[in-house]
């Protein structure tokens, strides 16, 4: 065999057991970036919320009772921590009331010394709207500047300020 | 998958099966081999080699069997797991076959045992049983936890295995280390099982045991100190893997006992404390056992001095030829079936064939290899992250960081970073024991990472939606 034959066979073998690493890889990579899947439980969370009949999807009433009552266009169907230490967090929607604080039984457990064990609540009230309620903080509940005296609704992607922490509502 | 079922759990993520992704890698990964063997016979021979077909048949359908029975009993499994351990076994034929082919080798072992066998025909034997044991294992074992009521029972099987060598009769010694027993015309290295079975042990037990492991603890200098009385079972692993090193001269297997059980401590108590506690522990005893015990000692020189000690006891002249394989290999290797790696002499083609790798496929070869491996242990990790039961995380990190401080051991060993020991590069290395209890582990892993991949069963909350939307007209 000629020396340059087999030289070329030698770089192609070599080429070849990277690609296959590398393949390899990227069937690493498209398992670890799975988000299209996570949205799609998300979503179906949704879908399931208004059937479990515990919210009404508001404006529309007869479409609730009609059993395929879709949720209102334009709704948050996730909560997402946006600063903090929990940053990064998410927690789907479900028509479930969220409560927020340090203590241990809380939805979301604030590791954040400006919270207070039992600090704020959200929840969606008849309409489906989600409010944000302060429970009597200490240092109080901010929706975008302003501290909470009372239940208020949120805007999508309005910050909501617990101490250090941050948390929006997304689609 | 349930994705017309309203399942309200962010948790049911409907993961897909892979099995397709897996074949294709399969493919692949049985095609690289063949084009390595044709290119062993077109530089030792200038012709095709003969045997290829065989090879190459023989090897697609041990991937096939394996895919198949992966497809029917395991279908969520990790899709890499089967593939980069097919694409080892069948590079591992590839290069054992090339050794075949040497001459030098052919005359020692002539010279030696009075007549010459090929060491790739019994390979590709064993690999078929290693996959019939992968398939055995996938058939029978259908939930891992049922190994958890075998937590104590395994405890004693390993201690069994790992002694039988030194039942005279049984065990054999094979250039000092008494790890072989021999029964019939097979010699089986009982050490290679019984690290899949002391796995069981271990992480039955700190499953059991891991609260209080973890949180009876003094702080001391930022460490957590355990309480006396936890120090126990550690000290008990560290004493029966010192007792390996001493009577059975394997620096390998005590090392990969007792690390296995260190990295299995750390996971189940994230105490960084047991990792500082167990590197002293070996240190000492390294150290100790080395100063006393001759067959290490003579390692130890070999490794402190791998040109020099010719002159002193002559033990080291596989080292040092395998450290010139692997200068001689440089960057790009000198080509397949082209280099020198036969004038390590024996052993070559177990324990010193990554020498082999360094030789003809170079730096960007062995790094391909150690990646591979790499990408087998985190898989393994991955596999332990997504399981959903204790047991079933503990079993597959301690399973995937056995196979990691194996590789670590024989890897460093060969390249002179650390003290050579008798193991064997994973499926690489000639040797049946080693191809069969790694194909084991790799069925265990699949089985593990399917129960873990697998889409939760539908939300108990689904019927309820349904019936409100009949009950409501």
């Amino acid at each position: 065999m000629s020396e340059l034959t087999l030289t070329v066979m030698r770089l192609c073998f070599l080429a070849v057991l990277w690609l296959f690493v590398f393949v390899a890889i990227q069937v690493i990579r498209s398992d670890l970036f799975g988000t299209r899947v996570t949205q799609r439980g998300a979503r179906r969370g949704a879908d399931a919320r208004p059937a479990q009949g515990r919210q009404q999807a508001a404006p529309t009433p007869p479409r609730q009772q009609s059993g395929g009552g879709r949720q209102r266009r334009g709704a948050p169907s996730k909560l997402v921590v946006s600063e903090g230490t929990l940053s990064g967090t998410t927690v789907a929607l479900q028509g479930q009331t969220i409560t927020l604080g340090r203590a241990h039984d809380s939805t979301i457990v604030l590791d954040d010394d400006y919270a207070s064990s039992r600090h704020a609540r959200i929840y969606p009230d008849q309409g489906g709207q989600w409010i944000v309620e302060d429970l009597g903080s200490t240092n109080g509940t901010y929706l975008d500047r302003t501290r909470l005296t009372t239940p208020t609704p949120i805007p999508l992607g309005a910050p909501i300020r617990i101490g250090k922490t941050v948390i929006e509502l997304r689609k | 998958m349930s994705s017309t079922t309203h399942t309200s759990t962010i948790g049911a993520i409907g993961a897909p099966s892979r099995r397709n992704t897996e074949l294709g890698l399969l493919v692949f990964a049985v095609l690289i081999p063949i084009f390595a063997y044709a290119n062993v016979g077109l530089a030792i021979d200038g012709t095709m080699p003969t045997g290829m077909i065989g090879y190459g048949l023989g090897l697609g359908l041990l991937a096939a069997v394996g895919h198949l029975v992966v497809r029917k009993f395991a279908p969520y499994a990790d899709p890499l797991l089967l593939p980069l351990a097919t694409l080892l076994n069948g590079l591992g034929l590839v290069l054992i076959w090339r050794l075949d082919q040497s001459q030098r080798l052919q005359q020692l072992q002539k010279n030696a045992f009075g007549a010459f066998n090929p060491a790739a025909p019994n390979q590709l034997m064993y690999s078929a049983v290693g996959i019939a044991l992968f398939v055995g294992v996938l058939l029978l074992l259908k939930d891992h936890r049922i190994l958890q009521r075998f937590t104590y029972i395994s405890m004693v099987a390993a201690m069994i295995l790992l002694l039988l060598p030194l039942v005279p009769g049984l065990g054999t010694d094979v250039f000092g280390a008494k790890i072989w027993i021999r029964i019939g015309g097979f010699s089986i290295q009982p050490g290679e099982f019984a690290k899949i079975v002391i796995a069981v042990f271990f992480a039955g037990y700190l499953m059991v045991k891991r609260d209080a492991l973890a949180l009876a603890s003094r702080r001391f200098m930022g460490l957590y100190l355990p309480r006396g009385r936890d120090l126990g079972p550690i000290l008990v692993i560290w004493a029966v893997s010192l007792l390996i090193l001493v009577f059975e001269n394997d620096l390998g297997t005590s090392l990969l006992f007792f690390g296995m059980f260190v990295v299995m401590l750390y996971v189940a108590t994230e105490r960084t404390s047991w990792i500082v506690i167990g590197l002293l522990m070996s240190a000492v005893g390294a150290v100790a056992v080395a100063s006393t015990a001759g067959h290490v000692q003579a390692r130890v020189d070999a490794w402190l001095d791998p040109f020099g000690c010719y002159t002193t006891s002559g033990a080291c002249e596989q080292i040092g030829q395998s450290i010139m394989a692997f200068g001689s290999g440089g960057v790009l290797g000198t080509g397949l079936g082209q280099g020198n790696s036969d004038l390590i002499g024996f052993a070559a083609n177990a324990d010193f064939i990554f020498a082999t790798v360094g030789e003809e496929l170079g730096l960007a070869g062995v790094m391909a290899f150690l990646v591979i491996y790499g990408l087998i242990i985190e898989r393994g990790v991955r596999t332990a992250l997504a399981a959903r039961d204790p047991f079933g995380k503990l079993f597959a990190a301690g399973l995937s960081g056995a196979f990691a401080l194996q590789i670590f051991v024989v890897a460093g060993g060969v390249m002179g970073l650390i003290p050579l020991t008798g193991m064997t590069m994973p499926w690489l290395a000639a040797g049946g024991s080693s191809v069969i209890a790694n194909w084991a582990l790799i069925a265990i892993l699949i089985r593990i990472s399917d129960t873990a991949r697998r889409p939760a069963p539908a939300a108990p909350a689904s019927p309820d939606a349904e019936m409100t939307q009949v009950v409501r007209p």
